[in-house]
């Protein structure tokens, strides 16, 4: 119920960002038709868990992309300094990296976050390991992977340790 | 107080103009290194430099310029939706070269190789 | 300015059109219309600034969702030959 309620609060919120018109009775009329409407059938589809709705959970993440905006813009630095430099001195290499989160939002959300950062990109997903292709050697420290991986484990509300 | 924020709110243009050509000049680089890179795992990794800092540039100058109104939220979910879908759309790309058996070059890879020097990996 | 971040973004569109024209891969051009995407989506943010109507920026949001699509699109039909496959059923056969 909860998810339901969120999910048609959350496009409520879009349709009135996009409509703009906020004096219309027959516009906020058939956005708030459409968005019960469309909820409704996410319901009676019974696709509504943590994964399709996870509004509530929002605050959480709240401190994992500032530092992954942080990530991202150090890696860019380095991949464009490698990209401009007249003799271009590259090492690519494939990793395999293996401490993952546990749950599948958080792996979802670690595969992402490592491709997102220029320079790593997840290629492959097996049930513990990821293998990502690195442009260059310093963007491929295990220290790195496992900070990522930590934080996406606490953003998604693991507890410390395990796996 | 106010007159500070007075004098930064006649900054904003200037400051929104610079942040946008930035934001430009990067995405010309990330343009430039996909054309550039040696194969196409590695031109990943330069588009990748458009999809975040590029688009992150563009967009926060834009939402500078017009300042706090309902279009620069439109530019922050423009902005949103860019930044969820680029990962997928990269790794789906990455994945599908990789199942299809597109081996990656691997080793040291110089741009201009010195002459006596034939240490490439092939 | 914006001018400038005009020219800037169709400069580097045209370096993707080259990059797509002259891919040896496959995957290196659907990378380019990829990226191109993204490109023209913020060309569009941009270029509503320049002619001064917002309204451009509902069809560059509408263009970021369809890129995406697109592209998975594109992939998914070069490896199945074909769009009608299940998901669920290609993951029951095994195959990823």
């Amino acid at each position: 119920m909860g998810y339901t309620i969120s999910l048609t609060a959350a496009m409520a919120v879009l349709w009135l960002l996009l409509s703009g018109h906020y004096d219309n009775t027959l516009l906020l009329g058939l956005g708030a038709g459409s968005a019960i409407f469309a909820s409704a059938l996410a319901w009676r589809l019974h696709i509504l868990d943590a994964e399709t709705s996870p509004y509530h959970k929002l605050w959480r993440f709240m401190f994992y992309w500032p530092w992954l905006l942080g990530e991202v813009v150090k890696s860019n630095i380095i991949v464009i300094r490698s990209i401009l430099a007249p003799d271009m001195v590259l090492s690519p290499r494939m990793v395999r990296v293996k401490s993952l989160p546990r749950t599948d939002f958080a792996r979802a959300l670690y595969a992402n976050s490592i491709t997102l950062t220029p320079g790593t990109v997840s290629i492959d997903l097996d049930d513990d390991e990821i293998i990502v292709h690195a442009v260059l050697k310093e963007l491929t420290s295990k220290n790195g992977f496992a900070e990522m991986s930590a934080r996406c484990a606490r953003a998604c509300g693991e507890k410390e340790g395990g796996s | 107080m106010s007159e500070f924020l007075h004098i930064l709110d006649a900054l904003r243009p200037f400051l929104a103009g610079i942040v946008l050509v930035a934001g430009g000049v990067i995405v010309l680089i990330g343009a430039s290194g996909v054309l550039r890179l040696p194969d196409f795992y590695s031109r990943l990794h330069a588009a990748g430099v458009t999809d975040t800092l590029g688009t992150l540039l563009v967009l926060l100058g834009l939402i500078l310029f017009s300042g706090f109104t309902l279009l620069s939220a439109k530019l922050a979910l423009v902005g949103m939706f860019l930044l969820l879908t680029s990962p997928a759309a990269t790794h789906a790309v990455a994945n599908a070269a990789h199942k299809a058996g597109l081996k990656p070059r691997l080793g040291t890879y110089h741009s201009n190789p010195p002459e006596d020097d034939t240490g490439e990996t092939a | 300015m914006i001018f400038a971040a005009n020219l800037l973004l169709m400069a580097s569109m045209t370096l993707m059109l080259v990059r797509l024209l002259r891919g040896p891969e496959l995957y290196d051009r659907v990378l380019a219309v990829n990226s191109f995407g993204t490109k023209t989506v913020l060309f569009l943010c941009v270029f509503a600034f320049l002619i001064e109507r917002p309204d451009a920026i509902d069809i560059a949001l509408l263009y970021a969702l369809m890129n995406f699509i697109a592209t998975i699109a594109i992939l998914k039909f070069f490896r199945y030959r074909a769009l009608d496959v299940a998901l669920s059923r290609m993951q029951r056969r095994g195959e990823r």
